[in-house]
């Protein structure tokens, strides 16, 4: 009983370290340049996750200050995974034009098939 | 609980897809997923950014990036086991990890004993604004968000000049 209450606390946890995982496993293991881009997004939103859950406390309410409710989420964590969101778009953004430049040079967006064509 | 098992069958289903488009799309409900945690997890300020952003505008950029290459992916080559491999032991150490972390939901976390408190005690008498986020991200932590319009203002930089130079090329 005491391992599943402890299984149910932990449970944010588990579930961020398996987006985090399989995104660190797409960008590894793809070679496709779109997918990587994909798999570097899944990485970056199990991130904002671990971030968030902390800062929630349960029977608290979202930090906009009213007299009716007193206990509050933790603020910090929103402001940084707010900046965290608008840059990730931004680098998204220019992997994304740097992919459509390789396709033009290349005409693939596949690594291995890049790979030998630098060879010839 | 329910949403979170959900996001993980999501991102199985982009692991397997071969088909861009698929894959794409399933991002896009990835992302929605993740807005409505984000939302029971009182963080509705950034459940706004990301069901805009990551849903929206990030969708449409793929979509977008993927009409000017290639719709499908070639089967991965090279072996899959090292991959696996790496993924499992960085889950492992991970979940190892897990253990000093506190449990979900409490209250006496060290995060809740420093910062945080005080900016909500104290948004009202220094900015006068209600809700918390919008004034420390504008107020207490600005030059942050100024350095975060300098990070977008070179990533347009960057993909004006690599975008004109393909341009010049097919002239």
């Amino acid at each position: 009983m005491l391992i599943i209450n402890q299984f149910i606390a932990s449970y944010n946890y588990f579930i961020i370290i398996f987006l985090m995982i399989a995104g660190l496993y797409i960008v590894v293991a793809r070679g496709n340049m779109i997918k990587k881009l994909i798999g570097l997004s899944v990485f970056q939103t199990s991130v904002y996750l671990l971030y968030i859950s902390p800062g929630k406390i349960i029977g608290g309410t979202a930090p906009i200050i009213n007299d009716s409710y007193t206990l509050y989420s933790n603020p910090l964590p929103h402001v940084l995974i707010l900046t965290a969101i608008v840059v990730g778009i931004a680098t998204l953004a220019l992997g994304l034009s740097l992919t459509i430049r390789i396709n033009e040079e290349f005409h693939t967006i596949e690594e291995d098939e890049i790979f030998n064509k630098e060879d010839l | 609980m329910i949403l979170l098992t959900l996001m993980a069958i999501v991102v199985i289903g982009i692991i397997r897809f071969k088909n861009l488009f698929n894959v794409i799309i399933l991002g896009s409900i990835y992302s929605f997923l993740m807005a409505s945690i984000l939302l029971v997890l009182d963080a509705v300020d950034v459940a706004l950014t990301e069901a805009s952003v990551g849903a929206g505008i990030s969708t449409v950029l793929m979509l977008s990036a993927l009409y000017l290459t290639k719709r499908n992916e070639n089967p991965p080559i090279h072996n899959q086991i090292w991959p696996l491999l790496i993924a499992l032991i960085t889950g492992a150490l991970l979940v190892f990890g897990t253990y000093g972390m506190p449990d979900f939901g409490i209250i006496n976390t060290p995060i809740h004993n420093h910062v945080g408190g005080e900016y909500i005690a104290r948004s009202i008498s220094d900015t006068g604004i209600q809700n918390v986020v919008t004034s420390v991200l504008a107020s207490y932590r600005g030059f942050d968000t100024l350095g975060e319009v300098t990070v977008i203002f070179t990533a347009a930089i960057g993909i004006i000049a690599i975008l004109k130079k393909t341009k010049k090329k097919v002239k």
